[in-house]
């Protein structure tokens, strides 16, 4: 392994760690709000400095370090699960299926992804959760088409074939045979979906359509640090660096994997 | 008596773009109960892709015609889950390539005992102790460790030996070996042919064997069909001993410890494409007479159970 994997490695750790222990590790509670603190740059008392409510930008990037990680998850097990599906049916039947699903998933690539992702927004209600849900509906067709690919050279295989001729069915097939094969690849597609999904989920929460306040998340957090950015350049170099460093992160360790 | 399996008139067809390739194009054969038969043939003669109709797993087929009744029952006329149930039940295979037949990411044991649960109603410790029961059967020693091992970690005979016992497994009536010895050497071959042998006077089992070589078949078999250009050119008991198809005799001729003068065949193998007119192997016989360009000839039988197609008397 090598060192720029290592260090994708270590970047996901700490923010799985901060993540988890949250409450652990902030030292205000994210939303408490200190009128006597406003805007106080970097300092002992307050290491990232406050934001204009006088809140702890430390304790409230911690927080968000969940909410990032969540979307990565979430969104890519959603698209994982339509994509998988998708790709494997697809490339297992061939013929009309194949062209209907791949014709389907040209059509969902010809949207500007973010056109239809501010639209859904518009219909649903802005929670974290269905902000991650309609980021995995939006970034299934790579790992459809990737799926695809794989289980359509798989499926030539001796020992699929083998199966087959021995009586196994379609369904076990594709779950026993098929499917583990096509694990490395898909893995790394995933990991790396998940740098986009962070990126995703900061630019909408940036644009005030993603994750709410007072949930704080790296998006919104930069996007209050933009109105003061002239006074207060710590608020939106912070959670931008977050932002940077995690996507880094997967995308390094997704690269170091595909190796 | 009834024969085991009876093929009428198979014809499998793919298409490559406009073309149409004729994999197969009206074969017919039987097989007796008990009974072995070699399938013979130069490769793309369409051994396999015969071998593979036999239970409609072939799907990738433009067409596919004729009739392969089993047990009286038309197989290409079954459905999906039908033919599952008769997949590596009733009629089962052993491939060529042992090694990558198996699934390399599953250790021998778990492809055994899912194989043996997907046929039989048997908990998963009963399959697992009737899988060590059958590897032990097809000899494979240590059958406990080996049980626990991945297809990679054993040898080509080793891993033949485990299709053999995967493919034995649910005591099927007919067994399809797909050039089983091939890849293997020389020494192995011998021991799985002995392991084939054993098998069919043990459980009355049918064999339908194809290879190119002929020195196996001759041990091995009660009767032969021999393939050319998708089509069987010669069928029955006695071709060994009195081939009458100008095909056979230059294939026997051509085998290591012929006697006799060797025949030299001219040309190649018809593409699929585009097969000669009238007997297919008119272009290289060396016998040829004028009705053999136009007119296809029928099959025959000359003697007792001995079928050829071939205008020459």
């Amino acid at each position: 392994m090598n060192k720029l994997t290592l260090f994708g490695i270590s970047i996901i750790a700490v923010l799985i760690l901060l993540a988890i222990f949250a409450p652990l590790i902030s030292p205000y509670n994210p939303q408490a709000i200190d009128v006597d603190n406003i805007l106080s740059p970097p300092s002992r008392t307050h290491i990232l400095g406050t934001d204009s409510l006088g809140r702890d930008l430390f304790s409230r990037m911690v927080y968000g370090a969940r909410v990032s990680l969540e979307v990565g998850l979430v969104a890519v097990g959603v698209s994982l699960i339509i994509g998988v599906l998708f790709g494997s049916l697809a490339g297992y039947w061939g013929g009309r299926v194949d062209s209907l699903i791949m014709r389907f998933v040209d059509i969902m690539l010809c949207f500007p992804t973010f056109f239809l992702l501010i639209t859904m927004v518009a219909f649903l209600k802005a929670t974290v959760f269905n902000i991650m849900l309609i980021i995995g509906l939006t970034s299934w067709m790579g790992l459809a088409r990737l799926v695809r690919a794989e289980v359509l050279s798989i499926k030539e295989r001796d020992f699929v074939r083998y199966a087959k001729a021995m009586g196994a069915g379609n369904f076990k097939i594709i779950s026993r045979h098929i499917l583990p094969h096509t694990l490395p690849p898909v893995l790394v597609a995933a990991i790396l979906g998940m740098g986009g999904a962070i990126l995703t989920e900061s630019a909408l929460s940036f644009l005030g359509l993603g994750v709410q306040p007072p949930t704080p998340s790296w998006g919104n957090i930069l996007m209050e640090g933009k109105a003061v950015i002239d006074i207060g350049w710590w608020l939106t170099l912070f959670p931008g660096l977050a932002i940077l460093l995690a996507v880094l992160g997967y995308n390094l360790l997704g690269e170091g994997l595909r190796r | 008596m009834l024969p085991i399996l009876s093929v009428k008139n198979l014809k499998v067809y793919f298409s490559r773009g406009k073309k149409i390739i004729k994999a197969v194009d009206g074969v017919s054969f039987f097989i007796k109960q008990g009974e072995t038969l070699g399938l013979a043939g130069e490769s793309g003669s369409g051994k396999t892709v015969t071998a593979l109709s036999l239970t409609k797993l072939i799907s990738e087929a433009k067409f596919l015609g004729g009739e392969v009744v089993f047990k009286q029952k038309d197989i290409l006329k079954l459905t999906s889950p039908q033919l599952q149930k008769i997949r590596g039940k009733e009629i089962a295979y052993v491939f060529q390539n042992p090694v990558s037949s198996l699934n390399p990411v599953f250790r021998i044991g778990t492809q055994m005992v899912e194989i043996i649960r997907l046929h039989q109603k048997k908990n998963k410790k009963e399959a697992k102790s009737y899988a060590l029961e059958m590897l032990e059967r097809v000899g494979i020693p240590d059958a406990e460790k080996n049980f626990e091992s991945y297809p990679h970690q054993l040898s080509g005979g080793m891993n033949q030996r485990v299709m053999i016992a995967m493919a034995l497994s649910s005591q099927p009536s007919l067994l399809i070996a797909d050039e089983p010895t091939t890849n293997l050497d020389l020494t192995t071959q011998a021991q799985i042919l002995e392991l084939l042998q054993k098998i069919r006077r043990e459980q009355d089992l049918s064999l339908l064997f194809i290879t190119h070589n002929l020195e196996i078949l001759k041990r091995l078999v009660d009767r032969l069909a021999i393939m050319y250009a998708a089509q069987i050119v010669e069928f029955g008991e006695s071709l060994f001993t009195r081939p009458l198809h100008p095909y056979t005799q230059a294939l026997l001729s051509a085998q290591p410890g012929y006697e006799g003068r060797r025949q030299i065949l001219k040309g190649e193998v018809p593409s699929p494409f585009d097969f000669p007119s009238g007997c297919r192997f008119h272009p290289r016989c060396p016998f040829k007479k004028a009705i053999c360009e136009k007119e296809e000839p029928p099959m025959q039988e000359r003697e007792k159970g001995h079928f050829v197609a071939c205008h020459l008397k």
